[in-house]
C-alpha cells in the first residue's frame, strides 16, 4: 500500500508540469482565442497596436459578419474549398494507401525497398512538398513540359474556373435536408434492428427538419444577393501533392492491418468456396474498417487544419487556392482585424472538434467495452 | 569540479562586463532586407558603425519578400511590448495607420527641423509620414511603381511603340494578338496585378482623384471610379491567364524572352534585368511611364522610425540621422537598385535607370502607392487583394467598386 503512494506521488509529480503547461498553453489560449474573437479588437486602428487598447465585447458580431456579410466572401469561400480538400484529400489517400498496401500484401520482390519508398514523402514537410510541386506544376514548369502541354490551358494552380457552384443563400436548406435524409437513414436502421423509440425519435426529428427544409428553408436569406461557391479547379495541383505526402502513411497503416489478419482467416474463407475478391470483400475489408477510421480521423484534421503546403505552393494571395488557415494568418497579422482573425481561428478548432470528438467517444466507449 | 564550475562562472560573468563595458550601446535595427537587399542594408550599418564604433548593432533581418514574415514578427513583438530598436515600414499609411495612430511611435519634427531635412525631402514625401502635425519617419529610398517595361527589339520586329495611353495599349493589344502575341502585357501575381489597376486608376482620376480617393473625398462607387475597373478589366484580356503562379521575375523573364511585349513593374525591375540579367539598359530594355501616367510618379519608400520606449533612443536617433543623410542614402541607394529620397543625391553614382527615375523624382507629380502601403492602411490594402482577386475571375466592376468602398468604410478611409 505504501509502495502504491510512493508511486502516484512519483505519477503526480512527473504529470503535474505537462498538466500544468497544457493549461495554459492549450487550454488557456483556447479560451483567451474565444473570448478574443467576441471582442472589436482590430477593428479601429487606432486601438489594434495600442499600448492600452480599448477592446469591447460584442458577442457574435464577428461570426455574423464572417457568414453574412459583403466582405467575407472569400471566408466563405474558403469554407468550400476545405470541404471538397478534405473529401478529395481522404479518398484520394485511402484509395492509393490500400492500393499500395494490396500489392506490397502479396509479397512482391523487394518489398522492403518499395515500402520505403512509398512511405518516404511522409519524411518531407509540407513546405518541401510544396515547394517541389510548385515547380512541376508551374505554368511553364515539369508536368507541362514533360508532357508537351499547352501551359495557357493547363493551369495547375493558376486556373480560374470552378465547379459544382451553389448559392450560399441556398446552405440552410441544403443543410437541414442532408441531416434530415440522415436521420431517416438512422430511423429505418433502428426500425430494422426492432428499436422503437429510436425510431419514432429519429423519425420526428427527421420529418420535422424536412419539413423546415421544404416549407421554411427557402425563404431563409442569409446574404442580399445570390453568391456562388464551388469547387475551384486550382486545388487539384494541392490536392496532388498532399496525396503524393500522405498515401504512404496510410500504406503503412492498412500494411499493418493486413499483416495483422491472421492467415487461417484466409485459408477459412478459401474453405468456405469464397474467390479472392469475396475473401477481400467479405472477410478481410470489414476487418480494416477501425484502420480506415483512425486514418480518416487523422488525414481530416490535417486537412482542416492545411497551412504550409497551400502557403509553399501558391502564396497567401491566391483567391482560388485560399483555405481558412492561411486567411486567419493574413487576417491577423496583415490586416490587424486581430478579433476576427481569433474568430476564424474558433470556427477552425470547431470544424476539427467535430471529427475528433465523436472519434474519442468511440474510442473511451469501446474501452469501457472491453473493460 | 566544483570549483571548477565557479571559475568558469566568474569568468563568464566577468567576459559578459567587459563585452558590455567595451559596446557602449547597442541597436536592434528590424528589417526583412535579407536577400538580395543584404549588401545595400550592409552598406548603411557600415556607414553607421564607422561614425559611433562603440555602438553594437544587430541586424535583425527577417526573410520574405515585401516583409510578409517579418511584418507579422514586427506585429507579435510589439504587442509583446518588446519593439525593436528602430524598425522598417513602407512610408505612409502602412506606418501612420497601423503605429502612429496607435500611439506607437515619436514624433521626429524636431530632427528634421535640427537636421535641415524639410527643405530636403519633397513636400508630397513628408505630407506622406506626417499625421495631425507630426513627422513620423525617415524615407531611406524611393521606388517607382507606374513602369512600363519593354524589349525595344521586339517592338520593332513586331512594328509597334509603347502605348502612351491606356486606349492605345488596347489598339496596341489588338494589333499584336493578330500577329500571334498571346500575351501582349504579361503580369504575374496578385499585387502584380493591383500595380497595373493602380496605374489605372492614377491615369484615368488624374493625381487629384487618385488623392481624394484615400481621404475619402472620392467614393469608390463613383462612375469615374467604376470606369477604371472597367479599363482594367479591358486590359486583362491583354494579359496572360497563368498571372498568379507567376513571381515578378518570371513575368518579366517572359517580356524579356519576348513571350510578352510589355511588363508593368516597379523599378526593382531595372536592378534585377541589369544586375542578375546583365543587360544593357536603353539596348536590351528600354522603359517609359506606364500608359497615360506622364509626369505622374507613383511612389514608394521604406522609412525607418523610433518606437515609443525603446532601451536605446540615443542610438536611434544618431540612425535616423545616417539614414537621412546624403552620404548615407547615397551609400545605400545604389546597391537596392532605389534612388534617394533626398532631392539632391550624387546621381554619378548610380545606373543609367536611376538617373532618368532622379530626374523625374524632382520633376513629376508625386502620389503615393496603395499596394506599398503609402496611400492606405494596411487594412485596405490586405482586403483590396480579394478584391482584386475576385474581379479578375468575375470581372464584375460595379461589384468591385462596392466591394472596395465597403472596405474603404471599414478601414476608416476619410474618418
Amino acid at each position: 500500500m505504501k509502495r502504491l503512494s510512493t508511486d502516484r506521488l512519483w505519477a503526480i509529480a512527473v504529470l503535474t508540469p505537462s498538466v500544468i503547461l497544457l493549461a495554459v498553453f492549450v487550454y488557456g489560449f483556447i479560451f483567451r482565442t474565444a473570448y478574443t474573437s467576441l471582442t472589436d479588437w482590430g477593428n479601429d486602428p487606432a486601438q489594434a497596436f495600442s499600448l492600452t487598447p480599448i477592446i469591447r465585447f460584442i458577442g457574435l458580431q464577428n461570426y455574423h459578419d464572417l457568414f453574412t456579410s459583403n466582405l467575407n466572401v472569400r471566408f466563405r469561400q474558403d469554407l468550400v474549398s476545405t470541404l471538397f480538400f478534405t473529401v478529395f484529400f481522404i479518398v484520394g489517400c485511402l484509395g492509393l494507401g490500400l492500393s499500395m498496401a494490396l500489392l506490397l500484401d502479396r509479397n512482391p520482390k523487394a518489398e522492403g525497398l518499395w515500402r520505403t519508398i512509398f512511405l518516404f514523402p511522409m519524411s518531407l514537410s509540407f513546405i518541401v512538398t510544396g515547394t517541389i510541386w510548385r515547380w512541376m506544376l508551374q505554368p511553364q514548369g515539369g508536368l507541362n513540359q514533360l508532357f508537351h502541354l499547352n501551359p495557357a490551358s493547363n493551369g495547375w494552380l493558376t486556373s480560374r474556373d470552378s465547379v459544382w457552384s451553389f448559392d450560399w443563400n441556398k446552405l440552410p436548406l441544403i443543410t437541414a435536408t442532408i441531416v434530415g435524409l440522415v436521420l431517416l437513414w438512422v430511423a429505418w436502421l433502428a426500425f430494422r434492428d426492432g428499436q422503437r423509440t429510436r425510431t419514432w425519435v429519429a423519425l420526428g426529428c427527421a420529418a420535422l427538419l424536412l419539413l423546415w427544409a421544404l416549407v421554411i428553408g427557402p425563404n431563409v436569406k442569409l446574404l442580399p444577393a445570390p453568391e456562388l461557391h464551388g469547387f475551384n479547379i486550382a486545388f487539384i495541383g494541392i490536392i496532388i501533392a498532399a496525396i503524393w505526402q500522405m498515401s504512404g502513411y496510410t500504406m503503412a497503416l492498412y500494411l499493418a492491418g493486413l499483416r495483422g489478419i491472421p492467415e487461417e482467416l484466409r485459408e477459412a474463407s478459401r474453405v468456405d468456396g469464397a474467390n479472392e475478391w469475396n475473401t477481400y470483400r467479405h472477410v478481410i475489408f470489414p476487418l480494416l474498417a477501425p484502420i480506415t477510421l483512425s486514418a480518416m480521423i487523422i488525414l481530416g484534421h490535417i486537412s482542416l487544419k492545411i497551412f504550409d503546403l497551400v502557403f509553399a505552393m501558391t502564396g497567401p494571395d491566391n483567391g482560388p487556392t485560399d483555405v481558412p488557415a492561411l486567411l486567419m494568418y493574413i487576417t491577423s497579422f496583415r490586416q490587424n482585424a486581430l478579433a476576427v482573425g481569433a474568430a476564424i481561428g474558433t470556427v477552425l478548432l470547431l470544424l476539427v472538434a467535430v471529427i475528433i470528438i465523436p472519434y474519442l467517444f468511440s474510442q473511451f466507449k469501446t474501452q469501457e467495452g472491453h473493460a | 569540479m566544483k570549483k571548477s564550475i565557479k571559475n568558469a562562472l566568474v569568468i563568464t560573468a566577468a567576459l559578459g562586463l567587459t563585452a558590455q563595458a567595451l559596446a557602449a550601446g547597442k541597436i536592434e535595427i528590424f528589417s526583412w532586407w535579407a536577400g538580395d537587399e543584404g549588401p545595400a542594408l550592409a552598406a548603411l550599418i557600415k556607414l553607421y558603425e564607422t561614425k559611433y564604433p562603440s555602438v553594437k548593432v544587430d541586424n535583425a533581418a527577417v526573410t520574405g519578400g515585401a516583409g510578409t514574415n517579418a511584418k507579422a514578427v514586427l506585429k507579435t513583438r510589439m504587442l509583446g511590448g518588446d519593439p525593436p530598436d528602430s524598425f522598417q515600414a513602407h512610408a505612409g499609411q502602412e506606418l501612420t495607420g497601423t503605429w502612429v495612430v496607435a500611439n506607437r511611435m515619436e514624433d521626429l519634427s524636431s530632427l528634421y527641423k535640427s537636421e535641415g531635412w524639410s527643405s530636403k525631402f519633397p513636400k508630397a514625401v513628408i505630407d506622406l509620414i506626417s499625421y495631425k502635425g507630426g513627422i513620423y519617419s525617415v524615407p531611406v529610398d524611393v521606388h517607382r511603381s507606374n513602369v512600363m517595361w519593354y524589349v525595344p527589339a521586339n517592338l520593332k520586329k513586331w512594328g509597334v511603340s509603347a502605348p502612351k495611353t491606356w486606349h492605345d495599349m488596347l489598339t496596341v493589344c489588338t494589333t499584336l494578338k493578330a500577329k500571334g502575341v498571346a500575351t501582349p502585357l504579361v503580369m504575374g501575381e496578385n499585387w502584380t496585378q493591383q500595380m497595373i489597376w493602380e496605374s489605372i486608376a492614377t491615369a484615368m482620376l488624374g493625381t487629384k482623384g487618385w488623392n481624394d480617393l484615400w481621404s475619402g473625398n472620392l467614393k469608390f462607387t463613383d462612375p469615374k471610379v467604376v470606369s477604371t475597373f472597367s479599363m482594367y478589366g479591358n486590359i486583362l484580356d491583354c494579359a496572360n491567364k497563368d498571372a498568379s503562379g507567376l513571381s515578378w521575375q518570371q513575368a518579366t523573364d517572359r517580356m524579356l524572352a519576348g513571350q510578352a511585349a510589355f511588363n508593368i513593374m516597379g523599378d526593382w525591375a531595372a536592378g534585377y534585368m541589369t544586375t542578375t540579367k546583365k543587360l544593357k539598359p536603353g539596348t536590351d530594355f528600354a522603359w517609359s511611364a506606364s500608359p497615360s501616367t506622364n509626369g505622374v510618379f507613383i511612389m514608394l519608400a521604406d522609412s525607418f522610425g523610433l518606437p515609443k520606449g525603446v532601451k536605446n533612443r540615443a542610438e536611434v536617433v544618431n540612425w535616423l540621422k545616417v539614414l537621412g543623410s546624403k552620404q548615407g542614402q547615397d551609400a545605400f541607394n545604389p546597391l537596392k537598385g532605389s534612388i534617394a529620397a533626398r532631392t539632391d543625391s550624387d546621381l554619378s553614382k548610380y545606373g543609367a535607370y536611376s538617373q532618368s527615375a532622379a530626374k523625374d523624382w524632382k520633376k513629376n507629380t508625386i502620389v503615393g502607392s496603395m499596394v506599398h502601403g503609402a496611400a492606405a492602411p494596411e487594412s485596405f490594402t490586405s482586403g483590396f487583394g480579394s478584391v482584386n482577386d475576385d474581379f479578375v475571375s468575375n470581372r464584375d466592376a460595379k461589384a468591385a467598386a462596392q466591394a472596395s468602398q465597403d472596405l474603404a468604410d471599414k478601414s476608416r478611409i476619410g474618418m
